[in-house]
């Protein structure tokens, strides 16, 4: 049995079967095999090397045809190494010493010769370490090939295991038996993500190596809520979490009835409850869960999700579509938050030494005046259709709030010159997710509407982890003191300055943290949809008073142990059943 | 059985690579002898003459000076067609 820690990014417990799928860009995972399997293994490898022969022969047919026999030379290399006695034998004894998956010894075999290319001092024969490459792959795909078709017509429910889901691969799944997502990369906006919640199925990303610890066919839970996915569950975990679905299933029905009462505590106070979206379409089902507008509207995906820039009418489209959806309800749009794990338009990862310390998010849209006034005139344009409000992200420096406020309002002149209506006092406000900010967060306060606590780069900042590091993520948590003193903070300074504060990171939709929140005068929490009646039930079932408790008792521990243990005993005395 | 071995230097300009490497090993393949192909040097290596993942990792440069040794009956024939390919450039250069 093993237990892997992500992101959670797609909600729900599910209990199946696993299918491996490798990536595109050929990551190999290592699966051991069974004793009694290596010469089926070895008897794939060979299935896989004349299969990568036949395809060479048509490419040296074609290349020969067109650009003659010299040329065509070239593949006679590739040829006479996959057939290179010396080198399958060596694949396959890695195969049968260590029992390696087919591609996992191809790889091995590949890679140190290449290894002894690069040490090549003669430049010509070095270079042909690109030719090893170049056949590594090739033998590769014609292994990892065959696994792809099985996807297509399942007979039975599988979960995904891959490296990263590529849209041709999830385009190509038997939608009907595909009952979960779990992917070694990725983030909350990838394109496994939109996949999943769209599909309803439960997913989580950002695993680290997980397709080296699955093979496929082992049972596997994917705990979408939580964020972690179990190989090869024991009993004990299986029956714990078979529990577990049946009581989410049981609590959804009861919370379903939650929807239209308002988030108050028994003494009557109200707090707002929105919700975090990515789509206009996500408005819908958020509102029908209870939400009360949207409290972050992440535009990235309409940089992600095309080939080219987005237009300004793109921006706009897509605002007046989520505003008017909200009817009347708040919509707080968040501009670009691109850089570090995301990446615009099929352009990759800008080499930077340090990305989450680098040129993201607002510092880039400075960076890319055009680009940031595009977004700000669409945003501004929408909001004559409802609540809208202007968020800026990632915000470290007063001068950097000061600087967007300035070309937002150069962009306010502009559309005035033109004639072009919108609303002049619409709310704006700034994301508190770089300690900087939350430390000055009296200062930031005169100068925003409201906060907007981003508490997954709160802590990453604060406590120095990135989560997606599979072996520092354990140390990533809201629960550490020195976070929730900076969380105490930023509300208590937004709370006497009279502008509002909400929170929009992950820990805003986790019940175990709606309490403490609470009792620290938190009066809007933005979560993902489905996080809203859970939520909302906490709320209405204790008092300001027993959240101010709490909230004080929290504070005055000294480890992120204590604070989970205590939060989780008194979260349970509300909600049993989920813990 | 007897050995026959003979010595040889590599003359063409870009030395034994990918292509003279295949040359070398399909005509290797065409004998029943075994070949192997013997470096010198500070990093003297005995390889198996039939097979291109060891012929071209020998990064034998224009210059080296290379043993070809075959065993078996057409070991002669073997030994003297293969010096001749190296001889000859692989046909490379004039």
């Amino acid at each position: 049995m093993e237990i892997i820690k992500g992101i959670g990014v797609s909600p729900g417990v599910v209990i199946c079967p696993a299918v491996v799928l490798d990536a595109e860009d050929l990551v190999i995972p290592r699966r051991g095999i069974e004793a009694s399997a290596v010469d089926a293994e070895v008897a794939r490898l060979h299935d896989g090397l004349a299969k990568a022969q036949a395809d060479l022969e048509v490419l040296r047919n074609d290349l020969a045809a067109s650009h003659g026999k010299d040329i065509a030379s070239i593949f006679d290399f590739h040829a006479g190494l996959l057939k290179d006695k010396a080198l399958i034998g060596q694949i396959v004894a890695e195969i049968k010493s260590h029992r390696s998956n087919a591609e996992f010894a191809v790889s091995v075999a590949m890679r140190k010769l290449a290894g002894t290319f690069l040490q090549m001092k003669d430049s010509y024969l070095a270079d042909r370490v690109k030719d090893i490459h170049d056949i590594e792959k090739r033998v590769l795909r014609t292994l990892i090939g065959g696994k792809h078709e099985g996807l297509t017509r399942l007979d039975h429910n599988v979960v995904v295991i891959a490296h990263d889901l590529l849209p041709s691969q999830t385009a190509a799944l038997d939608k009907k038996h595909v009952k979960g997502f779990a992917c070694d990369v990725g983030g909350r906006t990838s394109h496994t993500a939109i996949v999943a919640r769209a599909m309803g199925i439960p997913a989580v990303v950002g695993l680290g190596n997980l397709t080296g610890a699955v093979s496929g066919g082992d049972l596997v839970i994917i705990d979408g809520t939580r964020g972690v996915v179990i190989v090869n569950p024991d009993p004990d975990q299986l029956r714990e979490h078979e529990e577990y679905v049946r009581q989410h299933i049981k609590l959804e029905a009861e919370l379903a009835g939650l929807a239209d009462l308002p988030a108050q505590t028994t003494d009557g106070h109200a707090v707002s409850l929105m919700a975090n979206i990515e789509f206009p379409a996500e408005v819908d089902d958020a509102l029908a869960k209870g939400a009360a507008g949207v409290g972050l509207y992440r535009t990235e995906f309409l940089y992600m999700a095309s080939e080219t820039e987005p237009t300004e009418e793109d921006h706009y489209v897509a605002y007046v579509d989520a505003a008017r959806r909200c009817k009347g309800r708040p919509l707080v749009i968040r501009t670009l938050d691109l850089g570090a794990d995301k990446y615009a338009y099929g352009k990759g990862p800008v080499k930077e030494a340090n990305p989450f310390l680098g040129d993201r998010s607002i510092r880039m849209c400075l960076h890319n005046l055009p680009m940031f006034k595009n977004q700000l005139r669409a945003i501004l344009r929408a909001s004559t259709e409802g609540d809208v409000r202007i968020m800026f992200p990632m915000i470290t420096t007063i001068m950097e709030l000061r600087q967007a406020r300035m070309v937002l309002n150069d962009v306010m002149e502009e559309l005035e010159d033109e004639g072009i209506p919108f609303r002049k006092d619409l709310p704006i406000g700034m994301m508190v997710e770089v300690p900087s900010a939350a430390l000055m967060a009296n200062n930031f306060a005169r100068e925003v509407n409201f906060f907007s606590i981003g508490t997954n780069d709160l802590i990453q900042y604060t406590l120095a982890v990135d989560r997606t590091n599979e072996k520092v993520a354990g140390l990533f948590t809201p629960a550490h003191p020195a976070v929730l003193a900076l969380i105490r903070d930023v509300i208590r300074a937004a709370n006497r300055n009279g502008i509002s504060v909400s929170v929009c990171g992950e820990m805003a939709g986790e019940p175990l943290y709606t309490l403490l929140l609470l009792g620290l005068g938190l009066n809007i929490f933005s979560m993902n949809g489905p996080d809203v009646p859970e939520v909302k039930k906490i709320i209405r079932s204790t008092t300001t008073e027993h959240a101010r408790q709490v909230a004080r008792k929290v504070l005055s521990f000294d480890s992120e142990r204590q604070v989970m243990h205590y939060l989780r005993e008194e979260t349970r005395k509300i909600i049993p059943e989920a813990f | 059985m007897t050995a026959v071995t003979r010595e040889v230097t590599i003359a063409n300009t870009l030395g034994l690579h990918a292509r003279p490497a295949m040359q070398f090993v399909d005509l290797a393949n065409q004998f029943k002898s075994s070949v192997t192909v013997h470096k010198d040097g500070p990093a003297a290596v005995t390889v198996d003459g039939k097979s291109v993942m060891h012929m071209i990792t020998l990064e034998a440069i224009q210059g080296t000076p290379l043993r070809i040794e075959a065993e078996g009956d057409d070991a002669e024939h073997a030994v003297e067609q293969l010096a001749k390919l190296v001889e000859d450039k692989f046909g490379e250069e004039e």
